[in-house]
């Protein structure tokens, strides 16, 4: 029998980005990220769900600690991304195209090495209420 | 008297920075939201007009009409841009959400037909956090 249950925080960061690759010219930026390419950056409010799979502990009935997932999410993903541009104050998005899409994947392997190895995860994050990606997809 | 609302969204980047102060005094007043390299929000804003209704058309005012004067006048200007950087209208100005809405207010009234008030803006800076501005 299948005892797996998924569990989920949700939170939510402000931060600033542009799309821009910079191996291309002005022109093909403009042409393939349009407004996204805005040389003074644009911002959105993301909001994340993280999402954890696992049997619940016989003990304590928890899949994981929600509250210890929550400090996990704060320390390792909204102190680095929360009010930030991340093209400019991150590591991470230095080189990479801060895209939903990568910003799901960078957070998914942010995370996934602090949880316990038998647990799924997943990330969803929302750019705009309209806008959103999975990651792994499924 | 009927009011009408009309809902659109933009995104940009902004920062609370006031020039005249030093960086740590702006870091103490504004805390995270005076990151130098800026950060961003999905606004979305509620424009609200008011007047009596035209008998031949059932209308307040055309909503077609009153979406291209926001776009034409609001969002095209802030859209996918820097607040502090980009925008005319917000030169020299606190990029706080009370006076963005103050600033969209300006934007439109007078391009509203003359049977037609402008009533409210209301502005979403996150889902949590928002202004209206009535005009007084």
């Amino acid at each position: 029998m299948n005892n797996k249950v998924a569990v989920y925080r949700k939170e939510h960061f402000n931060a600033a980005h542009r799309l821009h690759n910079a191996a291309w010219d002005e022109n093909k930026n403009d042409l393939v990220f349009g407004k996204c390419n805005n040389a003074n950056f644009h911002g959105h409010n993301y909001e994340l769900i993280v999402k954890v799979v696992g049997v619940p502990s016989p003990e304590t009935g928890y899949v994981i600690d929600l509250k210890l997932l929550s400090d996990i999410v704060e320390e390792n993903v909204l102190k680095r991304f929360d009010h930030k541009n991340l093209n400019l104050d991150t590591v991470e998005f230095s080189r990479l195209n801060p895209t939903a899409e990568n910003i799901a994947i960078v957070i998914y392997n942010i995370l996934r090495e602090k949880l316990e190895p038998e647990l799924d995860l997943q990330i969803r994050l929302y750019e705009t209420e309209r806008n959103f990606v999975e990651y792994p997809a499924q | 008297m009927v009011y009408l609302t009309r809902l659109e969204h933009f995104n940009a980047a902004h920062k609370l920075y006031n020039p005249a102060w030093s960086k740590e005094k702006n870091e103490e007043l504004f805390g995270v939201c005076a990151n130098e390299n800026w950060h961003g929000h999905n606004f979305d804003m509620y424009v609200t007009i008011k007047g009596e209704i035209d008998p031949d058309t059932g209308f307040l005012f055309d909503v077609k009409k009153l979406s291209k004067l926001i776009q034409e006048h609001v969002i095209k200007k802030l859209d996918h841009k820097n607040l502090n950087l980009d925008v005319d209208f917000l030169t020299g100005k606190m990029c706080s959400t009370e006076v963005l809405a103050i600033e969209i207010w300006k934007q439109l009234v007078s391009h509203l037909p003359m049977h037609v008030k402008l009533h409210c803006i209301k502005l979403y800076e996150t889902p949590r956090i928002y202004v209206e501005y009535f005009g007084d």
